[in-house]
């Protein structure tokens, strides 16, 4: 549904996208994850045909974004950083305005519009002037403008951006609701917010992709090596040499101290599960077990792991601003 | 076109919703109201000397007299005010990030300038309706002359619409509404007065100074003369200047 290749983007001297490809299949949800100024929204706008690449292509719905633009544009929904509201209108107003730009057809507007508040459930602010609504409210209406031309392809740039807890629960739902009919893309740097939406995750650091794959295998591959979490009482002195000892344990480190009780970390290569070992030599010796578990590296990690990674293998690349 | 005059009632919307227009309005109908009601003090005290002087109404005319100076007036208003007007048309849109809703929309540049264009020029219109009830007035106590009448709201129109292709130029130059504002003050009274110089400038730099200035070209309509030169001189600068408002948004897209 959306291919792109090699795209590059440079302003002046500075590569703010640098040879980023990837593809996204329909009825997909893309999360595009990278730290603030990274290219997530040059990447966006180059998508909807805001700005034309430096170099590179890029294929929404069939269409080139620079040679049919027109065409690409009538399948794309888009909801940028900041909701393009014209604070005057009032909320019906400005989606009929919309939707009369978007090129559906009169007899279908009003329908059309209606439609798209009750998904977003903006109804009840029709009359409310732009201007005037809550930031919740704003981004909603911003995302029912993206919807109302039922575009086969949405490009949300940071959609839950400001919101508050419960609202980004919903947005998210909705936006989980409707990724059967549409093809998402979505920018984000919070990274929960990648693992509970998106089925396929592009990372994305001072302009390069720096992984692609779904937020699992993500967690599962950079784990890099596996961590236990093992709590003891009574932690016998010579505890931690004696697991460090176990085959296949590279490091065992103190994690944390609960009511006394103190928390090792065995570190252990990974791929190798050593659970079992593990039990076996803290029962033998008599020690008492509490509590034993995987401890899972978070997307956090990883993200930050590839994200430093890439910076400390290219210390040359320019810095990043933030547009 | 349908999506040029969609942008252009969106336009027009957001002059009327936002107060602009009811102020633009309301502050025009004072201004032209006194400028109306002295230029027709003046007439008549003119119109009695001549009488007293034994010549008779018909060597003074209401066109030539009274409908003539007063809509030289009204240009002067204009020249304050339409910067004001078009000060806002990009400027405004880029530091609201509305401009994003547009360029991402199946539109083409062309057809969004032009939409813009129109809905400005919708708003002329509205305060151009201002100044019917002074000249109906005119209908119910004088004979003037209607034709000349027709050309002068005609030629006032063509030229506004320069003024505003210049204004939504220098708009799109900007994110900054009050750079745009005076800017566009500063280039309009320029093409106000480029002629003066030329009397100093030996004929033929007189000629093309003359040939420049947007006012020069509008004297002829006041007169009800309708000579194609000014109406192409007219529209070969509205859509030069549309035509560059396009490409400066279009370069804007690449240089980010």
């Amino acid at each position: 549904m959306i291919e792109v290749q090699h795209l590059t983007k440079r302003y002046g001297p500075f590569t703010a996208v640098d040879d980023v490809s990837f593809k996204v299949e329909r009825g997909e949800i893309l999360g595009f994850l990278g730290p603030n100024g990274a290219g997530k929204t040059t990447t966006m706008r180059i998508l909807t045909g805001y700005m034309p690449p430096s170099e590179g292509k890029a294929v929404v719905a069939g269409f080139d974004v620079i040679d049919q633009p027109i065409d690409a544009k009538r399948r794309t929904g888009y909801l940028p950083e900041t909701p393009p509201l014209y604070p005057d209108m009032n909320v019906r107003d400005y989606l009929m305005f919309c939707a009369s730009i978007k090129g559906v057809a009169r007899a279908d507007r009003r329908s059309r519009v209606n439609a798209a508040m009750e998904r977003t459930r903006v109804a009840d602010m029709a009359q409310r002037h732009c201007g005037k609504l809550s930031k919740g409210y704003r981004q909603r209406v911003g995302l029912a403008q993206a919807l109302l031309h039922n575009p086969d392809v949405l490009i949300l740039d940071e959609p839950t951006a400001g919101l508050d807890p419960k609202q980004i629960i919903e947005t998210r739902e909705l936006i989980k609701e409707l990724a059967g009919d549409h093809t998402i893309v979505l920018s984000t740097h919070i990274l929960p917010e990648v693992s509970q939406t998106c089925q396929r995750v592009v990372i994305i650091n001072k302009g390069r992709v720096v992984a692609v794959d779904t937020p699992d295998n993500l967690t599962a591959k950079l784990g890099g090596s596996q961590t236990t979490y093992v709590q003891l009482d009574p932690l016998g002195a010579d505890a931690a040499a004696a697991l460090s000892a176990l085959p296949g344990v590279t490091h065992v480190g103190a994690a944390d101290t609960r009511d006394g009780v103190v928390g090792l970390e065995v570190q252990s290569e990974s791929g190798r599960d050593i659970r079992r070992e593990l039990a076996a030599a803290i029962v033998t010796r008599g020690w008492g077990l509490l509590e034993l578990r995987p401890v899972r590296m978070s997307l956090e990690e990883i993200f930050l792991h590839l994200t430093t990674e890439e910076s400390a293998a290219a210390p040359a690349a320019p810095e990043v601003a933030n547009e | 076109m349908n999506n040029a005059l969609a942008i252009a009632h969106k336009e027009l919307k957001g002059y009327f919703a936002s107060p602009i227009a009811w102020v633009m309005m309301g502050f025009f109908a004072i201004l032209y109201g006194w400028f109306f009601a002295a230029i027709l003090m003046a007439f008549e005290r003119q119109s009695a000397q001549m009488g007293a002087m034994g010549m008779g109404a018909p060597t003074i005319n209401l066109n030539e007299q009274l409908i003539r100076p007063f809509f030289l007036n009204v240009s002067v208003i204009f020249l304050f005010a339409l910067p004001l007007i078009t000060m806002r048309t990009y400027a405004e849109e880029k530091r609201s990030g509305t401009i994003e809703l547009l360029l991402t929309a199946p539109l083409t540049d062309v057809e969004i300038v032009v939409g813009k264009f129109l809905g400005a020029m919708g708003l002329i219109l509205a305060i151009l309706a201002v100044t019917l009830p002074h000249v109906a007035v005119l209908f119910v106590f004088a004979k003037p002359e209607w034709k000349p009448l027709l050309t002068t709201y005609f030629g006032f129109l063509l030229m506004s619409g320069c003024f505003v292709a210049v204004g939504l130029f220098i708009s799109s130059l900007t994110r900054n509404q009050i750079i745009a504002g005076m800017v566009t003050f500063a280039v309009f009274l320029m093409l106000w007065v480029v002629d003066w110089m030329g009397a100093f400038m030996g004929p033929r730099a007189q000629q093309v100074f003359e040939y420049l200035s947007i006012t020069r070209h509008f004297e002829d309509f006041t007169k009800g003369v309708l000579d194609t030169r000014h109406i192409v001189y007219y529209a070969s600068f509205i859509t030069f200047g549309l035509f560059l408002t396009a490409r400066s948004v279009d370069s804007e897209r690449w240089r980010g």
